[in-house]
């Protein structure tokens, strides 16, 4: 077991954990912030995706103790602080990006990153980036048109909600 | 002007704010105190005799609480299958014992042999490692044909061969022989509807908890149907008597059919915690799921058209072996049957359809019910052997598609089924005006300058949604009922809470459904609330599987609505002293008929429960009311899809650059949520065609049991915006239920996989490969290998 320090959504967290723990596990089993979802054994899914310092990482590829020291925020912390959805997490939500909510997280995260990344991607460009991303409900058009909505592009010229 | 509220809508989802937030409620994200943790052992070899299971050093290892073998299992019931098929020989199907764990052999890779109970999952794991197994290794049975052949290895000792049922279905022999006899021309084509896994993206969770101080059962599980698994494990399992046993369907992560069905962990966890009095979870890895996860299709098949001068089809024939895998599942044997032979009629008034279909047992993973179950599997092979019988007879496909078309309904198809109402011409057209089939031959040449092939592929499709009646379905086989239920609670305040037995599990039910009470009474959708999943709450219903939650539970929530309407009525007019029958309601007020006297909505359900000044003797107080609704017929939705590929001749590789489809759903609720349901069912269907395979090898190896080797459709692998419409403008409303709504769920699933294979057909056509088929999931290297074959 080993003391780790970290920021998580803006608070300090101290914990004792062991060497083999994964961040995933961390982030679920010992902070009970269960919006980090985990949905494949071979990171491949996305559905664990958080930011550390600023990076889009799938948690279930480091351990806690790695994250010693980092800032790491999860999809808990996006929302704005008035408690409002952020823009993306909106946009997500006015074109029906979602079905089942289990993928969403991870789709929100990666979507901040590539915005920050990239401020007006395009159509080929984000379905590019969502590469490390399974989502099985969607078929990912709408996915696609919130993050294109988020980033400020005009999407109402797209037919089909 | 599109509406803003009520039925035809697009209120943004409600549930939405949780999922987005992280704050949904997933059975993982369940945790109970003192609970322990269970890892299962499974078969790492698709068939053995089990000799010896010694768990003596296992159970001394740090952590571990109790082992579990298949003999802790004897005299506890067997997974129970839900639909008894019978043979052509009028003889009951063959129906194998299916223990929670193994007993004397493991029959797949992934079957259960032991559970580890730990105070951790990694203790439980570490602690399997150190069981050891005794399990004599036996030939795999892969091969559904060979499984069949005389002195085939048996997967089960105790029946008589590895057929489950050979049934027959629709016109008979004599009159389906002659027709093909006097047949002026058929066609013939045999073809493999490819093995899919479901793949929700939540594995499987079950959290099983038990109560000493009332002797009360909980299971918390990733299910479509809480109250078809409290019956099948309490009943047939467990013999746990239904009011002592609750089962709890939080938050679920999609299910496709695969959370339909009884699984061995429910059945362990909830028996596992009372034997231990703790609470019980497991939680399914990725790769656990892909080994025991019910899979999907796995059908081979030989159809026949036969079709006569003047290219009017005469007669359809086919011959499918259907894979059960080792075990029948909860509806396996429902799948090639009565979901599967019903729909071999498609859109044609075909005069004669017979459908051959032998169910084989294999040392595979269990088959069962994925998204369209039954109905992609009959639509793919009549969609292809139409587009071949085109190609050899040199006619247009859409042209000998329209030629035999059912264009009068009812229609009784002579497999058994009556549609109700369609306008198959309809969404033809819509599909040929959006797809923009004359400029086809513009962009066939821009892809061939590029050095590309092109395709066009056209494709029609009927599915049969919200199966039912009962008493019909009770005949052929099924062992439950297919009505659903809702009650609506109407508060004192004048909010409601609707308990419902659909669950939703993606499909938005806690918005769509509000839209329809709202709509009914005139109130705002904010006072209305859903509440679904759980046994404890929601009256008897049988959950969310075939595309049938809108036309059968919202049914039932209509007809209780209509109830609580007839009720406020009776209350307002006391109130309002005047007769029942003058009574109207509009806009949440009730009012008397020609008059300006009126009370509001809250006014009546104050009184309700306030009952001061009321007729309390003709009417009780309160104002709650539930219906059951058992539909008198299935529903038919339909719909024409088309897409064009480019191939790559030096690749093989296929890519989707124009898509459509043109759907009947009848009536719609909420045209966003339906959408959305097409664009997940044509992602899964364009997966199939071009991507998805479960492959096994010839000793029964699952190869395919994570993400690095099931092709899952990612962003890039489907259409871009641009050149993708999907259109449900096409409508006309069901006759036979009070919403006159069809069921939407499962249409790209069933209309995409025949379209993008056609498209790849004609493309490989147009470069004058003659190539009749290839098999899906229609990869570079199948394609490269038919082009250079």
């Amino acid at each position: 077991m080993a003391e780790v320090t970290m920021t998580v959504n803006g608070k300090s967290v101290t914990k004792s954990v062991k060497g083999n723990t994964l961040m995933t596990d961390f982030l679920r089993d010992e902070l009970r912030l269960t919006g980090t979802h985990v949905g494949c054994d071979t990171s491949q899914c996305g559905a664990c995706n958080i930011h550390v310092n600023g990076n889009l990482v799938k948690a279930c590829t480091m351990f806690a103790g790695e994250a010693d020291g980092a800032e790491v925020s999860t999809i808990e912390g996006q929302a704005n602080a008035d408690g409002a959805l952020n823009v993306i997490q909106q946009a997500f939500q006015d074109h029906h990006g979602l079905q089942c909510g289990f993928c969403t997280p991870g789709m929100v995260m990666a979507a901040a990153s590539l915005l920050k990344e990239n401020p007006k991607p395009t159509e080929a460009e984000v379905r590019d980036y969502l590469e490390g991303n399974i989502c099985r409900c969607t078929g990912y058009h709408n996915i696609v048109k919130a993050i294109l909505a988020a980033s400020g592009q005009d999407v109402s010229g797209i037919a089909a909600e | 002007m599109p509406k803003d509220h009520g039925i035809g809508a697009s209120p943004k989802r409600r549930e939405d704010v949780r999922f987005l937030t992280g704050a949904g409620n997933y059975t993982d994200d369940i945790n109970i105190h003192g609970q322990a943790y269970v890892y299962f052992l499974r078969s790492d070899m698709a068939h053995g005799k089990i000799n010896k299971v010694d768990t003596e050093e296992a159970s001394k290892m740090p952590g571990v609480v109790r082992i579990f073998t298949g003999a802790d299992f004897e005299g506890v019931g067997g997974l129970p299958c839900g639909w008894q098929v019978t043979d052509k020989n009028g003889d009951p199907m063959k129906e194998p014992a299916h223990p929670v764990l193994a007993q004397g052999k493991v029959r797949h890779v992934g079957d259960p042999v032991a559970a580890v109970v730990a105070e951790s999952l990694e203790e439980a794991r570490t602690a399997a490692e150190a069981i050891e197994l005794d399990i004599e290794e036996l030939p795999a049975v892969v091969d559904m044909k060979a499984a069949l052949t005389d002195g085939a290895t048996k997967v089960h000792d105790d029946l008589s061969d590895n057929l489950c049922y050979d049934w027959q279905f629709g016109t008979d022999t004599e009159t389906t022989d002659k027709a093909f006899a006097e047949a002026a021309h058929v066609t013939t084509l045999e073809l493999v509807n490819n093995r899919l896994v479901a793949n929700p993206m939540e594995p499987r969770v079950a959290v099983g908890d038990y109560s000493r101080a009332n002797d009360e059962s909980t299971l918390y599980t990733t299910s479509q149907n809480p109250h078809v698994i409290r019956l099948l494990m309490g009943a047939f399992v467990l013999g746990i008597p239904e009011h002592k046993l609750r089962v709890v369907a939080p938050d679920v992560g999609g299910g496709f059919g695969t959370k339909i069905f009884h699984y061995a962990e429910e059945a362990f966890c909830t028996f596992a915690a009372r034997q231990i009095n703790r609470p019980v979870k497991w939680t399914a890895s990725r790769s656990e799921a892909f080994m025991s996860d019910a899979h999907g299709r796995d059908h081979v098949t030989k159809i026949e058209l036969a079709l006569d001068a003047d290219n009017n089809f005469t007669a359809v024939r086919t011959d499918t072996y259907a894979n059960m895998g080792a075990y029948l599942s909860t509806f396996a044997s429902s799948v090639p049957t009565w979901l599967h032979g019903t729909l071999m009629a498609g859109n044609y008034k075909t005069p004669a359809v017979q459908v051959n279909v032998k169910a084989v047992f294999t040392t595979t993973v269990p088959v069962d019910a994925y998204r369209g179950a039954g109905r992609p599997e009959a639509t793919f092979q009549l969609e292809r052997v139409i587009d071949k019988a085109a190609r050899e007879l040199g006619a247009d496909p859409i042209a000998l598609r329209r030629q035999n078309f059912i264009t009068e309904f009812p229609y009784e198809t002579p497999v058994a089924v009556a549609y109700d109402t369609g306008d198959y011409g309809a969404t033809m057209d819509k599909m040929e005006e959006l797809m923009d089939i004359p400029g086809f031959a513009a962009r066939r040449a821009e892809s061939e300058a590029k050095g590309k092939l092109r395709g066009l592929g056209v494709n029609c499709f009927i599915e049969a949604c919200g199966i039912a009646p009962s008493n019909l379905v009770g005949q052929l086989g099924a062992r439950a009922g297919l009505y659903d239920a809702a009650t609506v609670r109407v508060n004192a305040t004048g909010s409601i809470s609707v308990m419902v037995g659909a669950h939703s599990h993606g499909q938005g039910h806690e918005t769509a459904f509000p839209q329809v009470v709202a709509e009914m009474l005139g109130i705002d959708e904010s006072m209305i609330d859903i509440v679904h999943g759980d046994t404890s709450k929601i009256p008897f219903g049988m959950g969310t599987y075939g595309s049938r939650s809108i036309a059968v539970c919202g049914s039932a929530m209509v007809r209780a609505t209509e109830k609580i309407i007839n009720k406020a009525k009776k209350i307002a007019a006391h109130l309002l002293e005047a007769a029942e029958t003058d009574i109207e309601l509009k806009d949440g007020q009730f009012s008397v008929a020609g008059t300006d006297k009126s009370v509001a909505w809250g006014d009546v359900t104050l009184a309700a429960y306030v009952p001061h000044n009321y007729p309390l003797e003709d009417i009780e107080p309160g104002l709650e009311e539930t219906a059951f609704y058992d539909p008198s017929n299935f529903t038919y939705p339909a719909g024409a899809y088309a897409c064009e590929v480019e191939l790559d001749p030096e690749t093989g590789e296929v890519t989707i650059e124009k898509f459509v489809s043109a759907d009947d759903f009848g009536n719609v609720i909420n045209p966003m949520i339906v959408e959305g349901q097409v664009h997940g069912g044509i992602a899964q269907g364009i997966g199939q065609a071009l991507l998805e395979n479960c492959a096994y090898d010839e000793n029964g190896q699952l190869l395919s049991a994570s993400y690095m080797d099931y092709a899952m459709p990612r962003a890039d692998n489907l259409p871009h915006m641009a050149n993708y419409t999907v259109d449900h403008s096409c409508q006309t409303p069901c006759t036979h239920n009070p919403l006159g709504v069809k069921g939407c769920g499962e249409a790209g699933a069933i209309g995409s996989p025949p379209t993008v294979v056609n498209a790849v057909i004609d493309a490989l056509q147009s470069g004058g490969h003659k190539v009749e088929h290839i098999d899906m999931p229609v990869s570079p290297s199948r394609v490269w290998a038919a082009m250079n074959g």
